[in-house]
């Protein structure tokens, strides 16, 4: 298969990034090293390229009840600008995606995995025709990058670069605005993936390159530094953000993954409503915990979960955190199995490893 | 990248050196860059025998953890107590600071002859980076 590569990838290779493939594309893990690009984030600005990700439009008469009918969130009550996010389910609750629905101005917009781009469209496409609807599904890739910048000097970097035409510290979490940057009009909206304050920006695919070098120039007195998928995942891991093929998958419902306030039951029908009302029921068989490690190691994912001699789970996503300075996980269990506080056992290389049950997120920005 | 003339090393990216009648090992600057930030390295106990190409320890970085390999077998007499504390020192310092093993050698005239030189790894390292 050829790897797709964004508007950006000859600036990641002459910035001497590494480049992996991910999820069909040839991505940065890393520029300088994932602790220093992890602690940008934390303590200053990091850049993000996620033009990867599935970026969706969608037209046509009834679009809002089209996506009401196939997201678990609410889609109808979005106000202009504002964004959800919400899962995609199958008929038996299973987990297609996880994605970011937002309801911009001229049309509703969704933000999908770029691993799951092809199947979302391909499940869209068919309710589409199955279900009589005549929208229009439009795949902005090729006219579209996507900029994340995030970290405490984040908003005020993009303050400072847009100028007094919007003001940005007015703009809340999970909403947009649309504002004047390097001469265009582009959608920038306070969202992330990193637990941290931040915009991401919508930006033409010939305008990336320019909008990539403005900001890191603009960024270089406040300590911006470009940031790969290495760190992106030991920020979404701290802050105990899910990741889909990880915490999230179609055999994983979204209860089993702690998801239940992203479903919304009254006054709507959606795929997948019969099954998640029966498991609301019954309550979930399965959870998501927070591992810290007490011995030494990294459990990662597939390392086994272990009370009192008896398996009960498996490390879903593991690393070592930066901000803690020592190994987290988070792990897929039996419900009850692992109460926070307790200590249990996970299994790494045969050696049986100490570790505590926390809560999730291991990290809450300060505020 | 620096791969020194003066040592030897394995296809899987370790490095030896002998300090008198002592083995000294580490994993090589190329080992240590494809690896990333290195967070715990787990050695054995002094005292502990290895094989030729015997597993000794663990490397774990952020993204990954790799299996560590004796470049001769012999007993382990001595380990970079440091590297518990700062496990940074082998991306710093990988054939200095961040050595770590001392190895008293059972077959040392042998094993010695399996070891690539210089030029030898440069080979081995441009092979892996066409992956």
């Amino acid at each position: 298969m050829q790897l797709k590569h964004t508007p950006l990838y000859a600036t990641h290779v002459a910035a001497g990034a590494r480049i992996v493939p991910f999820a069909g594309w040839e991505m940065p893990v890393q520029y300088e090293g994932v602790i220093a690009e992890h602690q940008a984030v934390r303590n200053a600005i990091g850049l993000f390229d996620i033009s990867h990700m599935g970026i969706l439009d969608f037209a046509g008469e009834g679009v809002n009840a089209f996506l009401d009918g196939i997201l678990t969130n609410k889609v109808s009550d979005l106000a202009e600008n504002q964004i959800r996010y919400s899962l995609i389910c199958r008929p038996d609750g299973g987990v297609l995606d996880d994605v970011l629905i937002y309801r911009l101005p001229t049309h509703y917009r969704l933000v999908v995995n770029a691993s799951n781009t092809d199947k979302i469209v391909d499940w869209l496409e068919h309710q589409n025709a199955t279900q009589h609807w005549s929208i229009e599904v439009a795949v902005k890739n090729s006219s579209l990058a996507l900029l994340a910048v995030q970290g405490p000097g984040a908003t005020p970097l993009l303050q400072d670069m847009i100028g007094a035409a919007a003001d940005l510290a007015a703009v809340r979490y999970y909403r947009g605005t649309q504002v004047p940057f390097l001469g265009q009009t582009i959608t920038a909206t306070r969202t992330g993936y990193t637990g941290e304050d931040g915009f991401e920006l919508f930006v033409p695919a010939d305008d990336a390159e320019e909008a990539w070098h403005a900001l890191l120039e603009k960024g270089a007195p406040h300590g911006i530094k470009p940031v790969g998928l290495g760190a992106r995942d030991t920020l979404r891991l701290e802050a105990g953000l899910p990741l889909y093929g990880h915490e999230l998958d179609d055999a994983t419902s979204p209860f089993d993954a702690g998801l239940q306030k992203f479903v919304r039951f009254r006054n709507r029908q959606f795929i997948g409503k019969e099954a998640l009302l029966e498991e609301r029921r019954m309550g979930p068989d399965r959870e998501l915990i927070g591992l810290e490690l007490i011995d030494r190691g990294i459990a990662r994912e597939g390392t086994l979960v272990v009370v009192d001699g008896e398996d009960v789970g498996v490390v879903t996503s593991g690393t070592f955190s930066p901000t803690l300075q020592k190994a987290i996980a988070i792990a897929n269990v039996e419900t009850g199995t692992a109460l926070v506080g307790s200590t249990l056992h996970v299994r790494v290389r045969a050696d049986l490893r100490k570790a505590r049950v926390v809560a999730l997120p291991f990290y809450q920005r300060p505020r | 990248m620096n791969i020194p003339d003066e040592l030897c090393y394995t296809k899987e990216h370790e490095w030896a050196r002998m300090e008198g009648d002592l083995c000294v090992v580490g994993i090589t600057d190329y080992a240590q860059g494809e690896l990333g930030d290195i967070v715990y390295v787990e050695l054995p106990e002094p005292g502990t025998s290895v094989d030729i190409m015997g597993e000794f320890g663990v490397v774990e970085s952020v993204k990954t953890a790799s299996d560590l390999y004796s470049p001769i077998a012999g007993e382990i007499v001595e380990i970079n107590d440091e590297l518990a504390d700062s496990p940074e020192l082998v991306n710093d310092s990988p054939y200095d600071e961040g050595w770590m093993l001392k190895i008293r050698p059972s077959n040392l005239d042998e094993d010695w002859e399996t070891l690539l030189d210089a030029e030898g790894y440069k080979a081995v390292v441009a092979e892996s980076g066409e992956h």
